[in-house]
């Protein structure tokens, strides 16, 4: 429990001493409105980076997310083109995205190919399947409909939809991983399979739920992301499955499964988040946040690797201190 | 990334075990790698009805650049999966490898430093996965995830959304080079390093230990094998052979953009998986990769001839990469029901 508590204690301390170092020169940019700004930015990665948790924590990835968010964003664009309502576009593209997800998570259950191949393989299938639908043209902007684009806009309390949807989903996480058989089954799969099998889990089924969850989570924000930027191509959210695997990496999620916590996830989130809006701000070329984030994900590895020596104690030791 | 519970399930336990060996030859024919090569007839055939242009002998020889870049990379790529190890970094490799070659180019250099400062720069990034994996012990997986990101990320700080172009004529021999009529540069690097791959897998020590530990790394261990070493070497040969890859495509295509030999990775599993080789580690052959790299060449070639899109030929990668895991899969629970 004090490893778990000091590794994200040490991820909290660097995000605030970055944004420390930025306010020193742009004061601007911690004020509490453009924090907001920053975390409304970060919701998409965030939403996307919990999926992959569960995926990461029952031994699978998933690097399929993005190209699930492209799909089920260009279809919420053209359904809404056909005249559907919002009220019914938004869980018919959660459902079209926990279907994709199913995909992922069927071959991975039934048929026991590696994710890491499935996902590689689906990823290009679903981003082609889009040039299908539409031939690689774009709907823009005034194509569609005007609610259809305000919802994510819309501000309640003082924050826009998207960022309430992004803290409604980290409240549900928190819940579901520590308060529910299923999300205790992510920890017992990853931890040891074959210790879950021994007590009644079927790893098989546990992994198909987290794809499904995953999916969910990127149909969902396949419709924020295209209502929220006003487009809908092939290529959006391009190479953005990387930036979901880095933000859990920098998380604290360990790789090798069962352990990472929702605080980490939102955490390794943020601090991408954070580099990432206020490289324009410090006057460094964005040119330069692929290097950053690759970068990152390696010293973050590098770290997890020293501190996550025994991830099956550390949950022992978590279920002991709440018993 | 690989998991444990559901391997297992691959051995059908139910089946009889058979009383005698089969011949060599009617194993040869039952052979993964036999199947590869009748499909690869099979798709020859259908490409040359399809299209009257399919076989002109100057078509297919530049049919052959869909796959010998890729398949450079493939080789050691098939080493390193049969070790259970994994390099999603190969396209950053060729990224980066092919902006510091232009690099060297803007500052006067010729030819044969050009290819030097290729060489020494995948040699030098397959080092540096090498080290962080076999050295520190950290998943291969999200190591070259990283290394992907970084790579190409220094290209971009370099290039940004320029190129780099004018690379001196001496080096376009590489890539656009013919050794003898129809016979490409690239397909005798090819050829070459398909030998030398096939020689070094299966006819040495070094092979034979590269599979021990793809089926064991502890018992490997406990064999004598220096398995850190083994492993740091498959990621430099993994590099090296981006550096070539890297030289050959620059050569080609003339220039450097950061986004060069982007989803090269995916080809290149593809092509490996493709080839027999588990993903799990431990089983694969060089001449399955070699007829699995020809059968993508002919498939992209035939489908380009059809004015077939590139990015729904990569919906085809996509699922010729599942089916050929899944359909043997499900013949195989089909068969223990």
């Amino acid at each position: 429990m004090n490893l778990l508590k000091s590794r994200e204690a040490i991820l909290g301390l660097a995000i605030l001493v970055l944004l420390a170092v930025i306010a020193t020169r742009f004061p601007a940019f911690v004020r509490p409105d453009n924090l907001a700004r920053v975390f409304t930015d970060t919701s998409p990665l965030m939403l996307l980076a919990l999926g992959q948790m569960v995926v990461i924590l029952t031994k699978c990835i998933d690097l399929s997310v993005a190209a699930n968010l492209a799909l089920c964003g260009m279809i919420a664009a053209l359904m809404d083109g056909a005249g559907v309502p919002l009220v019914v576009i938004l869980p018919m593209v959660i459902a079209l995205g926990a279907v994709l997800g199913a995909v992922n998570g069927v071959l991975v259950w039934l048929l026991g190919i590696p994710s890491i191949v499935v996902t590689l393989g689906t990823m290009t299938i679903y981003r082609g399947t889009i040039f299908l639908l539409t031939d690689g043209a774009w709907i823009n902007a005034h194509q569609m409909s005007d609610a259809f684009k305000a919802f994510p806009r819309a501000v309640i309390l003082g924050l826009p939809v998207m960022a309430w949807i992004a803290v409604a989903v980290i409240a549900g996480f928190v819940l579901l991983l520590s308060r529910t058989a299923l999300g205790r089954a992510f920890y017992a799969v990853g931890g040891n399979p074959h210790a879950a099998v021994y007590t009644g889990i079927s790893v098989g089924r546990t992994q198909f739920a987290a794809f499904v969850i995953a999916g969910a989570l990127a149909g969902l924000t396949g419709y924020l992301w295209v209502a929220r930027y006003a487009v809908a191509y092939v290529d959006i959210a391009g190479g953005f499955e990387l930036d979901v695997v880095a933000a859990c990496v920098i998380g604290g999620i360990a790789i090798a499964g069962g352990a990472g916590s929702v605080a980490g996830c939102v955490m390794g989130a943020l601090f991408l988040g954070i580099i990432k809006n206020a490289l324009p701000v410090v006057g460094i070329s964005p040119f330069w946040q692929m290097a950053i984030s690759g970068s990152a994900i390696l010293i973050a590895i590098a770290f997890n690797a020293r501190t996550n020596r025994a991830p099956g104690r550390i949950i022992l030791k978590q279920a002991e201190h709440r018993a | 990334m690989t998991d444990m519970t559901e391997t297992h399930a691959d051995h059908p336990t139910g089946r009889a075990v058979p009383d005698r060996l089969q011949t060599p030859l009617a194993r040869a024919l039952k052979s993964w790698e036999a199947l590869l090569l009748v499909v690869a007839v099979a798709i020859f055939i259908l490409n040359s009805l399809a299209s009257p242009y399919f076989l002109d002998p100057w078509n297919l020889s530049d049919a052959t650049f869909n796959f010998t870049e890729k398949a450079m990379i493939a080789f050691a790529m098939a080493l390193l999966i049969i070790s259970g190890e994994i390099d999603l970094s190969v396209g950053a490799i060729i990224a980066l490898a092919s902006t510091a070659m232009g690099l060297a180019m803007q500052a006067g250099a010729g030819t044969p430093v050009l290819v030097l400062v290729g060489l020494a720069t995948g040699l030098a990034c397959g080092a540096f996965n090498g080290l962080l994996v076999a050295r520190f012990g950290l998943p291969s997986i999200v190591v070259t995830i990283g290394t992907m990101s970084l790579f190409r990320g220094i290209s971009y700080i370099v290039l940004g959304d320029s190129a780099f172009t004018g690379y001196p004529s001496g080096f376009a021999w590489f890539g656009q080079g013919y050794v003898f009529w129809v016979i490409t540069v690239e397909l005798v690097i090819f050829a070459i390093a398909a030998l030398i791959f096939g020689i070094l897998l299966h006819r040495t020590d070094f092979g034979r230990i590269t599979y021990a530990i793809g089926n064991n790394d502890t018992a490997a261990r406990f064999s004598g094998i220096r398995v850190e070493r083994i492993k740091f070497i498959l990621f430099l040969l993994t590099g090296l052979m981006s550096g070539i890859a890297a030289i050959c495509l620059t050569s080609r295509l003339g220039s450097t953009r950061p986004s060069i030999a982007a989803g090269f990775e995916l080809e290149v599993v593809t092509i490996v998986v493709l080839g027999g080789v588990s993903i799990l580690g431990g089983s694969g052959s060089i001449p399955g990769v070699v007829i699995a790299a020809v059968v993508m060449g002919l498939v992209t070639f035939g489908l380009g001839l059809l004015n077939v899109p590139g990015i729904v030929m990569s919906i085809i990668m996509g699922l010729l990469l599942i089916g050929v895991i899944a359909l043997p899969r499900l013949w195989a629970m089909a068969r223990r029901r």
